[in-house]
């Protein structure tokens, strides 16, 4: 992908929606989810259609992406209520990219060709590993052969955009069986491929388990492990944890790197419009009850202008693999002790038009050292 | 004034806690200086005074009148001693003002390293030291055991040592009585003209620099113009007296007489302890002996965390001076923790106060460099200089010899360490000397060792192997020439100055490997491979390495995690601001603290 293919996506329409509906809540998740409240799905997509009937009016969307939770999870007629509300607020622009999330256990063939025909034309399955004991470790409930039949089912359904997810550096996890999952996942001939390193969040179950002594992922493991992907994988890397055939990258996603707008519907989702980032209320009650008394269900927004929308630029634009063009921010980062040692450190590279991150897997250094940095006096002023 | 015949001038030699305070109240009490009432009021006050003077633990004294079986009234000096070793100097100038001295024991815990050095110097002094157990009201009390220590240090009869209570007041007339009977009255020529021994002094806000004197000869009279004979200094007497303990101006001290004085001077260190005072228009023409200057013994880097606080620093030390004459620093710049002082202090004990003040007094965050003492260095042209920071030592091709200071080590213990002590001394290069069983479980062992081993890290591994039984006291003895080098300490290359350190050849390779391998504990990874050596000169004697961090990512940063996510890192970057760069590599401030901390892993 080119840089400029890459930067163009800044002036993309996107919309999120969240699904926060699962079976049950994996031990490492800290994503703004419910399990055992299927009951409560009719009503919340009302509060979605509702607060998409709220939105200023927008250009036709080219992305839309619905994550969770577990959009594949809800009956598919829900979703598409949620799809029509959009398309009647905003448009749909002819070729959009609608992705959602699924879960393997849920894609049978029905659902699957359901799904394509409400509109879905790509799907991202939380596939995780092909091992059954990491799988089990993850509070995963399916087994590896049920992702083999799901992408089967996404394939005869027509997707014609497939990717599958994994976690990487899962304790117990050993270099073969990684590689195995790396394989097996190629095998399935996936369009796109998202690799992550498993992070414990405070808060989760996860998260007590290691704070009370239970194992944590060791992170010059899963820096072996991303080096194998690296290694292994066929395909073009775009961004920190993705990869994917030339042409199959997520727009969705390349829209928020470059720095593009995108509305967000549902609990707990973050949106970017008019220079606004902007944060939805997160615990399901709340947000239902601020809809369904016609009140916008925000819980807070970030203004951003001058300095801090040039730093918000590189935050998001570096985690790219073309990186971003110069701008205030790289010239600032460059003549800083820190950026400096980026450099000699081989961390970063300054190219005539670009800065690009050369050691991946050390992006959040390079991210503390571009929020550490103070606004040159011509961009302080004008914010000021 | 008072004939020298009914004067006795005595100081009380004691451990901390055996009960010398308690004393001091009972005497001001019993011999009607202060009311019950006024007792109260009397030891609030000596608080805040002690809290105001703090460290320097001035002598304080105090002018007592007792009536003793004789019938006749005599009047008591009690001068009191700071009582600590890193004080000797001014333990002497206050014993060098009396004529006996009261060695008051704990009657459970027996003699300790510090009364025991202390008593010494008051026998060399020519002073009559009484012996009396303390605290035999207590459960645990043992006055015979401790009775019997005594004599074993003073010769005597077990019989003849005060047994006594200062909390219940039991035995304090007798030990009156032993004070007026045993301790010889001053002797001064009232004809010769004034000498006067300064042997403390303390600055009041209002009035300047207050001068305890001691006369020995002829008379200090207000309003007279004096000569401080080691400066050279010449003042009047703007008001003289005594401590009953009251401020009680008076018009003039006759010889064995001991009282305050105040000239104009409002500089601490214009007025030298251990100066004689003589008056100008006669001057005596010999001083009194054993004036000195004070020597710092150690010294020791001190750097504000927040390099802004220089300042802050530099005004804290010089509060601290006005009362402390003996606080000496020079600026000092590291590259490692920025601006800040080389301070010289007279001992461990006086360099844990001064920072400890600072630290709570004047709210200040330090870094303090391992302690180190004054080595003598001959150059090639066989000139000697001092160095007080191994920063300052020349190259071993500048430099034909290094000395280092030793001193005499005294080590109370019960006998079953005498074992453990005698290896751990022998580790520190000392010279093992007297062993003097005082009672069949307690043995006093001297040795001679070299200061900067007790400085580093001997002192704590004589409590650990000893489980803090055993109580050290050491007073220096001289200059030996050893074969010492200078480690460094690098970082990626780069020298910290900090971690340097002067340490005898053989514990080169020992000191080298301890900080390697602590460093590589207390520095975070970097982006880069960061190796730590140690080296002395070009060679390199030990090699850790932090391996560069691999993995510091987000592994998911979708649309969701924006604002919380660049929230984060603005918090880790606030934490960040505690690094200090050495070169390029980040060392966290705690790193340099927890490094340069002494502690018993060896």
């Amino acid at each position: 992908m080119t840089p400029e293919v890459a930067d163009s996506f800044s002036a993309s329409a996107a919309a999120y929606v969240h699904i926060p509906f699962c079976s049950a809540i994996c031990p490492y998740c800290d994503f703004a989810v419910v399990a055992g409240q299927d009951e409560l799905a009719e009503r919340y997509v009302d509060a979605v259609v509702t607060e998409i009937r709220m939105a200023e009016p927008w250009r036709p969307l080219e992305a839309i992406y619905f994550g969770g939770g577990t959009p594949s999870h809800v009956d598919p007629v829900l979703l598409a209520r949620i799809l029509e509300a959009l398309s009647d607020r905003h448009g749909i622009a002819d070729g959009a990219e609608i992705s959602l999330e699924a879960n393997p256990e849920d894609f049978g063939a029905e659902r699957a060709g359901l799904l394509h025909r409400i509109g879905f034309n790509r799907v991202s399955f939380g596939s995780q590993s092909f091992d059954q004991s990491v799988l089990s470790y993850l509070g995963r409930r399916h087994e590896p052969s049920q992702i083999d039949s799901a992408v089967g089912s996404a394939r005869d359904g027509g997707f014609e955009n497939v990717s599958l997810d994994l976690i990487y550096g899962s304790p117990g996890e050993s270099n073969e069986l990684w590689a195995a999952t790396v394989s097996r996942a190629l095998a399935l001939k996936p369009d796109h491929l998202s690799c992550y390193a498993l992070t414990v969040e405070a808060g989760t179950p996860l998260g007590r388990a290691v704070r009370d002594g239970a194992v944590a992922p060791d992170p010059d493991i899963q820096a072996d492990r991303y080096e194998h992907v690296e290694s292994a994988v066929p395909f073009e890397r775009y961004e920190v944890s993705n990869w994917s055939l030339p042409g199959q990258e997520c727009r969705y996603n390349l829209t928020i790197w470059a720095q593009g707008e995108y509305e967000a519907f549902g609990n707990g989702a973050h949106g970017f419009r008019d220079g606004r980032r902007y944060r939805n209320h997160r615990r399901l009650e709340a947000y239902l009850e601020h809809v369904e008394s016609g009140a916008l269900p925000r819980a807070g927004e970030d203004a951003l202008a001058g300095w801090d929308l040039e730093q918000d630029r590189l935050f998001v634009g570096l985690r790219r693999v073309v990186g971003v063009f110069h701008g205030p921010g790289t010239r600032a980062l460059l003549e800083s002790p820190a950026g400096l040692r980026l450099i000699e450190a081989g961390v970063v590279e300054s190219q005539a038009e670009r800065l690009r991150v050369t050691r991946p897997l050390m992006t959040d250094a390079v991210h503390r050292s571009v929020m550490s940095l103070d606004a040159p006096n011509v961009m302080g002023e004008s914010h000021a | 004034m008072t004939d020298q015949s009914r004067i006795r001038n005595f100081s009380i030699i004691a451990h901390i806690d055996h009960g010398k305070s308690t004393l001091a109240d009972r005497l001001l009490e019993r011999t009607g200086a202060v009311t019950e009432r006024e007792m109260r009021e009397q030891l609030l006050d000596t608080m805040d005074l002690e809290r105001e003077r703090g460290i320097t633990i001035k002598a304080q004294t105090v002018r007592l009148e007792h009536k003793a079986s004789d019938g006749q009234e005599y009047v008591l000096n009690l001068i009191d001693t700071p009582g600590h070793v890193d004080f000797s100097y001014e333990v002497s100038r206050s014993l060098a003002a009396c004529e006996g001295a009261l060695l008051l024991v704990d009657a459970a815990q027996g003699v300790q390293a510090q009364t025991l050095a202390n008593s010494y110097l008051a026998v060399d002094a020519g002073l009559e030291v009484i012996p009396a157990v303390n605290k035999i009201d207590l459960p645990a009390a043992d006055p015979e055991r401790a009775a019997a220590e005594l004599v074993s240090i003073l010769g005597g009869e077990p019989d003849h040592v005060v047994r006594m209570s200062a909390k219940t007041g039991d035995g304090v007339d007798a030990m009156l009585e032993e004070l007026v009977q045993l301790v010889p009255a001053p002797e001064g020529d009232p004809d010769a003209p004034l000498r006067a021994l300064v042997f403390d002094s303390y600055f009041d806000a209002f009035r300047g620099v207050v001068c305890y004197v001691r006369v020995v000869d002829g008379y200090l009279d207000t309003g007279e113009l004096l000569r401080f004979m080691a400066t050279n200094e010449t003042q009047d007497a703007n008001e003289i007296g005594f401590l009953t303990p009251k401020v009680e101006p008076v018009a003039r001290l006759g010889p064995g007489e001991v009282g305050y004085l105040i000239t104009g001077v409002k500089e601490i260190d214009r007025i030298k302890v251990g100066d004689t005072v003589t008056a100008a228009r006669e001057p005596a023409s010999e001083p009194l002996p054993g004036y000195a200057e004070p020597k710092p013994m150690v010294f020791s880097g001190l750097f504000p965390t927040d390099g802004d606080d220089y300042e802050k620093l530099r005004e804290a030390l010089e509060k601290l001076r006005l009362n402390d004459a003996s606080l000496l620093w020079e600026p000092e710049t590291s590259k490692a923790l920025g601006f800040g002082f080389r301070v010289g202090f007279l001992g461990l004990l006086h360099m844990e106060i001064v920072r400890e003040r600072l630290e709570r007094e004047y709210d200040l965050d330090l870094v303090a460099t391992a302690p180190s003492v004054a080595y003598r260095v001959v150059m090639p042209d066989d000139s000697e200089v001092e160095i007080k920071s191994p920063q300052d030592l020349p190259e071993p091709t500048d430099r034909k010899s290094i000395s280092e200071p030793y001193v005499k080590a005294m080590i109370l213990t019960p006998s079953e360490f005498v074992g453990p002590i005698m290896e751990l001394a022998t580790s520190r290069r000392a010279i093992v000397g007297n062993m003097n069983y005082l009672s069949p479980e307690r043995v006093e062992l001297d040795f001679e060792i070299p200061l900067a081993e007790i400085v580093f890290d001997f002192f704590d591994l004589l409590k650990s192997k000893t489980k803090g039984y055993a109580s050290l006291d050491y007073e220096p003895t001289g200059y030996r020439e050893a074969d010492l080098v200078k480690v460094d300490i690098l970082l990626h290359g780069q020298p910290v100055d900090a971690f340097s350190a002067i340490v005898h050849r053989d514990n080169a390779q020992d000191y080298g490997s301890k900080m390697t391998g602590r460093l590589r504990g207390l520095i975070p990874r970097q982006l880069f491979d960061v190796p730590i050596q140690a080296a002395i000169g070009g060679r390199i004697i030990s090699r850790e390495t932090v391996r560069a961090t691999r993995k510091d990512v987000t592994a998911k940063c979708y649309g969701g995690d924006i604002s919380r996510k660049k929230k984060l890192l603005q918090r880790q970057k606030e934490g960040k601001k505690r690094m200090k760069m050495v070169g390029s590599v980040e060392v966290p401030q705690e790193a340099f603290v927890a490094a340069l901390k002494v502690d018993d892993d060896t």
